[in-house]
């Protein structure tokens, strides 16, 4: 039994300062001045917000093939570290999840981690974009979106049998957005810097393409999609044209691009490597916009951890993707200028709608519902170190920034996986 | 001055002071036995990962008329072959005791990022499209020595600006010196933008080059033309080449210059390219002292005591 003491409790129903009262992995109670019954462990949140877990819609875990940068246990502690109660594991894994074997590996090694770990499932064939993977066998699952996330589906003849296809399934169809031909041998955005640094670039039209394409493909086909990592100005301006269309379309944003411009790769740094890359500061204007207006759902995090070994390399050669999870609920706090509801919508129960994850996660604080929730200090400030993150890998783009907002307890299905900022296992 | 990695990092101050040490070398090639004892006791050592004759052996003349001792790292010959890494390579060499590496790779940034692993000096030989710097700085030393300054020059730098490691650290250091520098190439070899960039943009070579007092060519790849950039060597050279017709349209003062190596009848006709105006050789001839002096201000005590070699 668990006491969650004084809060400013925060839902999508509106704040209230409360005590909540957890017991058996569901909240039993949420009132002022509840009694504490005896033996009940006592969590102080006085000038902290109480809200729904998060959840992080773009997770790299890693496992199964490259475990040396995450794996499935490092990666939920870190998420639970950065508040989140769920993640949704991207399919890139070696081998790809595109089969209900692999589906069922990863759920498995998932299954007491300290933190909800839910699948994407691969759109193709071991993400090579030829055949469908069979998305009906991995939805029996409870697999609810599917991408070949770090490629798109390039064959737009492809895209449009699958958005068919997933539409008699009841899942998502979930983008990464690179046309392959217009951004090959990119490594950053294509523009002022890229052009000054003598790197190749893929320009922001490499993703717009693909963007403007699908959108259409969703309008043919009556589809559903969800757009991963929007970077840009053009793309969310098309999101948010279908939006008014009516067409069934949700986008989330990644906290690099509403916090970097692609002037930091000026020193090459391979943390800063990441794609889609980081843009310009127009393009970084435009991500705050689309979150502030709903034209983005949600902030996801694209959490790609990689060991040392891939990013202490030539800029051209290092893999894209830099860490995430512990630092996105700091970095939307200290970065947008929006309301403190408004920030855990984007990152609790807008993302939950879109996971399907509604009935566990991100729902109202409320008597009988799943008792998943993260306490955050909103005023706390904190200086980012790469060594003492949770993650295996150390790639953050922002070691020694000081951020204000953070996660003090984080509780799965009533039990206190976070406490004071320290992981109980 | 730690290392020298950019144009950019050095300066204008960072450029004149290399100028005026390189007058003191230039005169030592000149001698019947070219060699002083400047750096004698200290180890360069050359870190090639792409091909290049004429910058290596030009380094390693520099370091061995001061006196110094030198090395070469053969990539094609080395642990690198067997897998070892960058990191791993420039550390294990660094161990050894050297006092500078010389670094030329196809990737940019690659001397920043050997700065950081290391305790030596590192010098940038070429890093991919992106900058190279002691090019830039004997250009600039060649046509001040035909010009007296750079000041109000106007310089052509016509060509593969685009994919131009030398154009990027060129037009750095001829605008710091005050020259008004006009690129001129057909769109698909330009950068995608050149914001910030202290040039005007020509598509018409005919049209700029009876105004320069500089041409200065960059060489043609022929892979450019699969790359779908330019429909063919020989359209490049109709309107981009610098051919006998050309040269005619120059004002009579008007210098040629190009990195090298050359290719004749492309982006230079052959009998342009020996002409008393081109200063092909004249380049590469102060190379040597160029690097000399750079190898100087970074491993010697500087010119009266050492403080001034500081940039």
């Amino acid at each position: 039994m668990l006491v969650i003491r004084s809060g400013w409790v925060v839902d999508a129903g509106g704040g209230r300062t409360a005590d909540v009262l957890v017991d058996g992995g569901h909240v039993r109670a949420v009132g002022v001045d509840l009694d504490v019954p005896a033996g009940a462990t006592v969590l102080d949140a006085g000038g902290c917000i109480v809200a729904p877990g998060l959840v992080d819609l773009h997770t790299h875990l890693r496992q199964p093939g490259r475990e040396e940068a995450e794996t499935v246990e490092t990666g939920a502690r870190a998420a639970a570290l950065g508040g989140y109660t769920a993640v949704v594991a991207m399919p890139n894994t070696d081998p790809a999840l595109d089969s209900a074997a692999a589906v069922r590996e990863v759920l498995g090694l998932g299954a007491g981690a300290v933190c909800d770990v839910r699948v994407a499932g691969a759109i193709t064939i071991g993400r090579l974009g030829r055949e469908l993977a069979p998305l009906g066998e991995m939805a029996d699952l409870g697999v609810r979106l599917f991408t070949d996330d770090g490629d798109g589906v390039q064959d737009v003849r492809l895209m449009r049998r699958a958005f068919e296809y997933a539409s008699s399934l009841g899942v998502t169809l979930a983008q990464h957005c690179e046309d392959k031909v217009m951004a090959a041998g990119g490594h950053m955005h294509e523009g002022e810097w890229s052009s000054r640094l003598g790197l190749p670039g893929q320009p922001a039209e490499a993703e717009e393409l693909m963007v403007t394409r699908d959108i259409a493909l969703a309008r043919l086909t009556d589809g559903r999609i969800h757009f991963l990592h929007l970077s840009t100005a053009g793309s969310i301006a098309a999101v948010r044209a279908a939006k008014a269309d009516g067409l069934a379309v949700t986008a989330e944003a990644a906290p690099h691009h509403f916090s970097l411009t692609d002037a930091a790769v000026a020193g090459y740094g391979t943390v800063f490597k990441v794609n889609p890359p980081l843009r310009t500061a127009a393009d970084v204007a435009a991500v705050k916009v689309g979150l502030a207006d709903g034209t983005i759902d949600a902030i996801a995090t694209d959490h790609a951890p990689h060991a040392p070994e891939d990013k202490e390399v030539p800029f051209d050669q290092a893999r894209p993707g830099m860490l995430g999870l512990e630092t996105a609920l700091g970095l939307a706090l200290t970065e947008l200028d929006l309301p403190v509801a408004t920030v855990l919508a984007l990152l609790s129960w807008n993302p939950a709608r879109i996971a399907g994850l509604e009935s566990e996660h991100g729902g109202p604080v409320a008597e009988g519902r799943p008792a998943n929730l993260c306490v955050i200090d909103p005023t706390a400030t904190w200086v980012v170190d790469p060594d003492v993150l949770a993650s295996r890998s150390k790639n953050t783009p922002y070691a020694g920034r000081e951020l204000t907002g953070r996660v003090r307890h984080t509780i799965l299905r009533g039990e206190p996986v976070v406490v004071d900022g320290v992981a109980t296992r | 001055m730690n290392h020298l990695l950019s144009i950019a990092d050095l300066g204008p101050d960072g450029i004149e002071e290399v100028m005026r040490v390189t007058d003191s070398f230039v005169e030592v090639s000149e001698r019947a036995i070219p060699r002083v004892p400047a750096l004698r006791g200290k180890t360069v050592v050359s870190l090639f990962y792409e091909e290049s004759t004429r910058t290596r052996l030009s380094f390693e003349m520099a370091a061995k008329r001061l006196s110094a001792d030198t090395m070469n790292f053969s990539v094609s010959t080395s642990s690198a072959m067997k897998g070892e890494s960058l990191r791993d390579t420039c550390q294990t060499i660094d161990a050894m005791g050297i006092d500078a590496l010389v670094v030329r790779h196809s990737s940019a940034g690659v001397p920043w990022q050997v700065a950081d692993w290391v305790g030596c000096a590192v010098i940038n030989a070429g890093d991919g499209w992106h900058e190279h710097p002691t090019q830039a700085l004997l250009d600039c030393y060649t046509i001040r020595g035909r010009r007296g300054s750079l000041e109000g020059l106007r310089i052509a730098v016509v060509g593969d600006v685009k994919h131009s490691r030398v154009a990027r650290s060129g037009v750095l250091a001829f605008s710091m010196l005050g020259a008004e520098v006009t690129i001129v190439a057909p769109p698909t070899l330009l950068p995608p933008s050149l914001e910030g960039w202290p040039v005007e943009v020509s598509h018409d070579l005919d049209s700029v080059l009876a105004k320069v007092d500089v041409v200065y060519l960059l060489r043609m790849q022929a892979e450019r033309q699969s790359e779908a950039l330019l429909p063919s060597l020989r359209e490049y050279t109709a309107r981009y080449g610098l051919t006998a017709d050309r040269v005619q349209m120059l004002p009579d003062d008007a210098l040629v210059m190009h990195p090298g190596p050359i290719n004749r009848g492309v982006e230079i006709a052959a009998d342009v390219a020996d002409l008393p105006r081109s200063l092909i050789t004249r380049q590469v001839a102060n190379g040597v002292a160029v690097r000399m002096a750079v190898l100087f201000l970074l491993l010697g005590q500087g010119p009266g005591g050492g403080t001034d070699a500081r940039g």
